[in-house]
């Protein structure tokens, strides 16, 4: 897995070949022994979930990362995926056909092909933030609809199915946790396969195209339009993919799936683990939803650090977590990295007792108006905290302010070594 | 017949006028400095909340005045503070970032204030029936809202249309770089405006939140028929934004109103067809059909008119 959009290397390392499909193959093993070794109920079940998350936001990432189009309504698809799919596993169920669950999540695929065939072509006929407000809006209009709707979509309760009622396919009745995770391992393994490819053809060097210079591709006789219609249909059914896993793995499609709730939690995904690079969403997807899971038991308040996390991204390091990491790709290479460590070390304090101040205060204002009925105490390192008490407020206070006033000088000497370690990388040639 | 046209008509305008304080400060911002601020109605939101809360330490009148005042601060120092460091990294990474912005207030505001409504109540010397039409009484506390957002609006008239800032602003909507060329601190002119978009959205959330519902989702109900609104009226004209509001603000009136469907029309399906989506369309009123009106109107203007109805840039 390297980089799908980032500028030709430099300098080419040797046997490229072979570490990339070392990648691939390494990611495969991991994916097998994961639930051997992890095989608790309650791992499994997060595996699961990452693993969709994973595909959900790699195919919002065709059109944030390689198109260049924000979209606010991406999981229209995955909804109409995920209910095409019950739909079509009840019937499998009613009329016995042959078809066994492995290849239900195709037919979330097609659901979301569907949607994105049909009105994409007025959506995309603009880019930029008009394309953002025309997903808003429509992913508005389908979530709203499907309550309407309600013999198809089956109103706020939703449609329930049953996976071991269709026909079984190596023996496997797909009731367990463990055999619906190996099916949708499998069909991570494939659909990263597939969309990393798409990045790789001509269809997905022209996206990159259009991301950058809409006008110019014009000229070369392509139009951007047509581009963006593609780029959105293949988002559009592997969206719809995530959706039919998402499907089977909780029996269960409503309209929640569809909603604007749904649509952030994938655009959050993608955006934190890096647009740039193909394995950023991974990265992000992984992240997000084990803090979802995580963070979930830990507070009442865990969407605001979300939200939070989100804006820090954006404001300090729009390139994702998956940007800061290939920033160091170049100083590594040539050895430079040594001379950035010692001002990281210097900065990771002052930043920790700002973050705490701010996780402090938080959690304090949380408790002290106490809107869950959680008790005043606020318990953070394992200190207790009483909420209604000044000094915990001012503990807060001094963390922030003080924190912040040093962490900012700190993060100014992480800039001058920065300089100093790029200038190194740039004089051996790993640096442009 | 006729008392539900009066009412509703009433209603609509006062409701689109409403729109217009929000969709005015938005398209403004949109068109000087390219963001789409997608925490605009969580200004509006923030406006309600501040005015419940001073209304109770100090009346409802000087928190008339001051919520939208620190409304317009805090849209300031989001200005200054964090779209001014994004806008090197472009419009997409602006638009995340009030985009998180929306999100983090919402949290925000349902942590302080929690999920469920706030008891935030018409003040006792609006509290009265104004007249009464037909039979229905209309309350005294709705005209107040006509009147301040009808006063609000011909201030903004007179200040693009009479005053010098008022021609930078107006310029800036157009060439935005000329007016940096010409000298003016844009760099300011962009914090100002940004603060009196914001302002706007308190001062309509202040005056909308005794009326309607005073609750932390009420952003995110909001928000995207406000982004329906500037799209419609095409992004950056003003005028459009004022049209598209009214029409939006009375289309949405008169369909909660009506209790109309197809079934009321041409008399109830054969009830041995079972249900079908067919069934579904035939049996849904157009008071449950409106919510979902607003973006079916998106989806006609894009199809007829991309640009919306008065817009003329293609950005």
């Amino acid at each position: 897995m390297t980089d799908a959009t980032a500028p030709l290397e430099l300098k080419e390392q040797p046997g490229g070949r072979v570490r990339f499909y070392g990648i691939w193959l390494i990611a495969a093993v991991a994916l097998i022994v994961l639930p051997l070794v992890f095989s608790s109920g309650g791992s499994l079940t997060s595996f699961s979930l990452i693993g969709i998350a994973i595909i959900f936001a790699l195919s919002y990432n065709i059109l944030l990362g390689q198109t260049g189009l924000l979209s606010f309504g991406h999981a229209v698809h995955y909804g109409l995926g995920g209910f095409l799919a019950v739909h079509v596993m009840n019937a499998v169920a009613n009329y016995n056909w042959p078809l066994p669950l492995p290849f239900i999540p195709l037919f979330g695929g097609i659901g979301g092909l569907a949607f994105a065939i049909v009105f994409g072509w007025v959506m995309t006929k603009r880019a930029g933030t008009v394309f953002a407000m025309i997903t808003l809006g429509i992913g508005e209009l389908v979530a709203s609809s499907s309550l309407i709707l309600r013999s198809v979509f089956g109103g706020e309760s939703g449609i329930t199915t049953d996976r071991t009622a269709l026909p079984h396919m190596f023996g496997w009745s797909f009731g367990p946790q463990r055999q619906v995770y190996y099916l949708i391992a499998f069909w991570v393994m494939v659909s990263a396969i597939a969309m990393y490819a798409l990045t790789r053809t001509p269809l997905g060097r022209l996206c990159n195209a259009v991301r950058d210079n809409p006008e110019r591709v014009e000229f070369i006789g392509y139009d951007p339009h047509v581009v963006r219609y593609f780029a959105y249909g293949f988002a559009g059914f592997f969206a719809g993919v995530a959706g039919g896993l998402t499907a089977i793995n909780f029996e269960i499609a409503n309209s929640a799936y569809l909603g604007a709730t749904q649509s952030g939690f994938v655009l959050f995904a993608a955006f934190i683990g890096g647009t740039a690079y193909f394995f950023g969403p991974i990265l992000g997807a992984i992240l997000v939803t084990y803090l979802q899971l995580g963070l979930t038991d830990l507070t009442t308040v865990w969407q605001l650090y979300f939200g939070i996390i989100f804006i820090g991204i954006v404001m300090f390091a729009p390139g994702g977590i998956a940007g800061l990491l290939m920033m160091h790709r170049p100083l590594v290479r040539a050895g430079s990295l040594a001379t950035v460590i010692p001002s990281y070390l210097v900065a990771a304090l002052p930043t920790l007792a700002f973050a705490l101040g701010v996780i402090l205060s938080i959690e304090t204002v949380a408790h002290y108006t106490d809107s869950e009925g959680e008790g005043s105490v606020v318990h953070l390192v394992g200190i207790p905290f009483d909420a209604v008490k000044p000094t915990t407020w001012l503990a807060a206070a001094v963390l922030v302010v003080v924190g912040f006033v040093i962490a900012r000088l700190t993060w100014r000497r992480v800039t001058e070594a920065w300089d100093r370690a790029a200038t190194i990388a740039r004089d051996r040639g790993y640096l442009a | 017949m006729s008392e539900l046209i009066v009412i509703s008509t009433l209603n609509g305008v006062l409701f689109g006028m409403l729109l217009f304080l929000l969709s005015s400060g938005l398209t403004v911002i949109f068109s000087m400095m390219g963001v789409l601020n997608f925490a605009h109605a969580s200004f509006y939101m923030l406006g309600a909340f501040f005015g419940y809360q001073l209304t109770r330490w100090i009346g409802f009148w000087p928190a008339l005045v001051l919520a939208p005042l620190l409304v317009g601060v805090v849209g300031m120092a989001v200005e200054r503070y964090g779209l001014r460091n994004t806008h090197r990294h472009g419009h997409v990474a602006e638009l995340l970032l009030t985009f998180g912005l929306a999100f983090a207030i919402e949290e925000i505001v349902s942590m302080i204030w929690g999920k469920s409504p706030v008891d935030y109540r018409v003040p006792t010397a609006l509290d009265f029936p104004a007249f009464t039409v037909f039979s229905t009484n209309y309350p005294a506390y709705k005209i107040f809202m006509l009147a301040v957002s009808v006063s609000i609006f011909v201030a903004l008239l007179i200040v693009l249309k009479r005053t010098r800032v008022g021609l930078i602003v107006q310029a800036a909507l157009t060439y935005p770089t000329m007016v940096g060329h010409l000298g003016h601190n844009v760099g300011r002119v962009f914090m100002v405006v940004f603060g009196v978009g914001s302002a706007l959205a308190g001062l309509a959330g202040v005056i909308a939140g005794p009326s309607l519902v005073t609750q932390s989702d009420m952003a995110s109900l909001l928000g995207p028929i406000l982004f329906v609104v500037i799209v419609f009226g095409g992004l950056g004209s003003l005028p459009g934004a004022f049209i598209a509001s009214l029409l939006i603000g009375l289309i949405q009136t008169f369909a909660v109103a009506l209790n109309g469907s197809l079934a009321s029309a041409f008399g109830p399906l054969d009830p041995g067809l079972g249900p079908s989506v067919l069934t579904d369309i035939w049996n849904v009123t157009i008071a449950q059909i409106a919510p979902i009106l607003p973006y079916v109107l998106l989806v006609l203007i894009l199809i007829v008119r991309p640009m919306g109805l008065l817009g003329t840039r293609e950005t």
